[in-house]
């Protein structure tokens, strides 16, 4: 049983100020000058409460490349970050295209125990593209996938995309799709089509590869009655489609990372492999138009795309290193630094794109909830006034592929709760 | 000079003015009968060649040999990424041996900047990917620039670079090193192979860009053809071999047009009768086998500059 904690004096949402009593893992009572009778106190002087944050998009890497990350590091990393629940993309070794692959990782995390780590279900066997995988029987399975994914790769074959839009909608389900026409950008693709990868003669990823991708779901998802989720969405033009889409009441969501809110492509002069990503860090263009979009709701959700790899899988040439970066513990610090110091969001909003919106679109009871009385005591701790110095070194991540190292973030996470029971207290893992 | 070269972005004019005087003392001793200079006696280059090459392995080779240091070569093909090393670890390997500068060239853009972070040694750039050669530019800019009457002639020439730009190296060094060296420097391709964002990109660096090859020969002073792979037209580059020749090949007919003294330049291997008609790369104007000999003095000049400091030959 957890103890009882009396969360003083922390500022709900950025806006009221009261005290958080959790029992029993609930919230068991919320306002001003609640008694500590008895009960553990945690000092929240100056600090946000929000509810914790759910990430609809993390690559934990187990099981296959537990060198790179496990589903308990992952946890922690996770939990550093403010996070009480995280999906874990399918693309492991083996993949999660079964019951038994997802019940596995639901086991792991659920030994891990430190948030929820809910398995995406891989959209096609061995994300080949071509079959469908056991998605009825992934979600009857005790890990309930809802949401399936090839991410890493598209499910460009359109028969294939409308056959498991139309199939998920039996139990509720919602594909992820990494929007990438393989025709338009390949697998050597990996720097923003532009003027800087004409001068670096390295292979373009133009935006119109994501943006064909998108229009042709969200005309499948209208045509099917389905609904789409469009992960790491990254370009302007996606933002334009995804707005006709939902003024014509098509059934889409999307998401974007932090990394694309600040990162932008001009990083890759230097030809690191730290800030090779997929998709791409695009122009600064791009990233005011998902800035926007993302305080509008044209973009529904942040996730991370959280994507750890051995030192030595980025170590080669530039295209020949993995693709991917670190997101878990920067996320929060990142849309502080971009959405809220600029102006752009309140903490409102980022609980809306960081929690209720992404629980809503995963299905996930439980989380994303209000910070009122009988809602599961999840939530996060942000000190606005300590901006984050990113180390690398300082991750609990197995991996250091960090594009942050080195800059100053807009806040730090304090402290995470998951079912009244904290996970990080004063910025360290419990 | 800095201590290494990887780009032409890493050159001074005055970096070039000196490589130039030193290539031209080198240029004469490969007339002699004996061809050795002891600059380099003691040091160690390797040419690490990730992907395959004859001409440029060959040139840095000998430039080395005639320095008298210890040249070794070593083939590397495949990226190590197949192999399960990565790339740090293989040149660490390498470079733990003992090595004084490291020729570099990787199918990889880029390849070469990062070898110089992770190395002691000199490292030079001989081709990273679709990125930049240098070395190949800096025998170009040589050859006609002692076609055009020797040092300060390149100003005001109007040097048209000609083929697939996308995937040259050879371009990208090229159009930095000609612009430096205050030449007018037009390309010309299809579309389809201009680099992306090359509008943008030229006017920075000014130069300027045609699909119409017609309009650019009568008033080139020099022109540069460049290689086109024929496997660009399964990537729908072009349509065909014939079409391409048709639209941008030097073929016996442009030849017509250009002076009898304006100078051929390709960096080869050529493709006869695809980019370059037999009678463009045999004529008395031709200067493919001029740059082929420069290009052994411009490598002795580079390694002698990196390697021996600011000490006279």
């Amino acid at each position: 049983m957890s103890d009882t904690i009396l969360v003083k004096g922390a500022s709900l949402y950025g806006a009221t100020t009261a005290d958080l009593l959790l029992r029993d893992g609930v919230l068991a009572e919320v306002g001003p000058g609640l008694s500590d009778a008895g009960a553990r106190v945690v000092d929240a002087d100056g600090l946000v409460a929000l509810p914790g944050l759910v990430d609809l998009h993390t690559h934990l890497r187990e099981p296959g490349r537990e060198d790179a990350e496990t589903i308990l590091t992952g946890s922690q990393a996770a939990a550093v970050g403010g996070f009480t629940a995280v999906l874990a993309m399918a693309n492991t070794s083996p993949v999660t295209d079964t019951a038994e692959a997802a019940e596995r990782v639901l086991d792991l995390g659920r030994a891990a125990g430190l948030v929820d780590v809910h398995p995406v279900g891989a959209v096609t066997r061995g994300l080949g593209g071509e079959e469908l995988a056991e998605l009825g029987l992934m979600h009857r399975s005790r890990a309930r996938v809802t949401v399936f994914s090839d991410d890493g790769r598209c499910v460009a074959d359109p028969r294939v995309m409308r056959r498991a839009l139309e199939y998920v909608k039996a139990f509720g389900g919602v594909v992820s799709q990494h929007s990438q026409d393989p025709s338009l950008a390949g697998p050597t693709s990996c720097c923003h089509e532009g003027e800087l990868s004409g001068r670096l003669g390295l292979p373009g990823w133009p935006g119109v590869a994501e943006e064909v991708i998108v229009a042709r779901d969200v005309m499948l998802a209208r045509h099917t009655g389905s609904r789409v989720h469009v992960a790491h969405a990254s370009t302007a033009g996606t933002v334009e489609v995804l707005r006709w889409a939902k003024a014509q009441g098509i059934d889409v969501t999307a998401e974007v990372t932090p990394h694309h809110l600040l990162l932008t492509t001009d990083l890759l002069a230097g030809y690191d492999p730290t800030f090779k990503v997929n998709p791409p860090l695009r122009p600064q263009e791009d990233v005011d138009a998902l800035r926007a979009a993302l305080a509008d709701g044209t973009i529904d959700a942040v996730a991370t795309d959280h994507a750890p790899h051995a030192r030595h899988d980025k170590e080669h040439a530039f295209v020949d290193a993995a693709f991917g970066m670190l997101g878990l513990e920067t996320a929060l610090p990142v849309v502080a630094s971009v959405m809220v110091d600029s102006g752009l969001m309140t903490w409102t909003d980022v609980a809306r794109v960081m929690s209720s919106t992404p629980a809503a679109i995963a299905g996930l009871e439980g989380q994303g909830r209000p910070l009122e009385v009988g809602q599961p005591a999840n939530f996060v701790l942000v000190d606005p006034a300590a901006p984050l110095t990113v180390d690398r070194d300082a991750s609990v991540s197995l991996s250091r592929n960090n594009p942050w190292h080195g800059r100053t973030l807009g806040a730090s996470v304090v402290a995470t709760f998951l079912r009244g029971v904290p996970t990080v207290l004063d910025g360290a893992l419990v | 000079m800095r201590k290494h070269l990887l780009s032409i972005d890493d050159l001074s004019v005055d970096d070039v003015t000196t490589l130039f005087t030193t290539a031209a003392e080198m240029h004469d001793v490969q007339h002699r009968q004996v061809k050795k200079l002891p600059a380099l006696r003691g040091r160690t280059i390797i040419n690490l060649f990730f992907e395959d090459s004859t001409r440029t392995r060959s040139s840095f080779e000998i430039a080395g040999k005639w320095l008298s240091a210890d040249t070794i070569n070593i083939a590397a093909k495949g990226s190590s990424a197949s192999k399960g090393e990565s790339l740090r670890d293989t040149v660490l390997t390498i470079a733990a041996m003992g090595v004084d500068a490291l020729v570099v060239r990787h199918p990889a853009s880029g390849a070469a900047l990062q070898v110089s972070q992770w190395v002691d040694a000199s490292v030079v750039n001989a081709g990273d990917g679709t990125h930049e050669h240098p070395s190949q530019a800096l025998l170009d800019a040589y050859t006609l620039q002692r076609r055009f009457g020797g040092p300060g002639s390149l100003a005001g020439r109007h040097v048209a670079i000609v083929g697939d730009l996308t995937h040259s190296r050879v371009f990208r060094s090229n159009v930095l090193l000609l612009t430096m060296l205050g030449a007018e420097v037009t390309v010309v391709a299809p579309p389809t192979l201009m680099p992306s964002g090359v509008g943008s990109w030229s006017r920075e660096v000014g130069f300027a860009t045609s699909y119409d090859l017609d309009e650019v020969l009568p008033k080139a002073d020099a022109v540069m053809m460049l290689r086109v792979q024929r496997e660009r037209m399964s990537g729908g580059y072009f349509p065909s071999a014939r079409e391409y020749t048709v639209g941008y090949g030097l073929t016996r007919d442009r030849l017509r047009v250009l002076g009898p003294d304006v100078p051929i330049c390709h960096p080869g291997p050529m493709n006869r009768g695809l980019e370059i008609a037999a009678d463009a790369a045999d004529a008395a104007q031709s200067a493919v086998l001029e740059q082929v000999s420069a290009g052994v003095a411009i490598r002795m000049a580079i390694l002698y500059h990196l390697l021996a400091g600011e000490e006279t030959p």
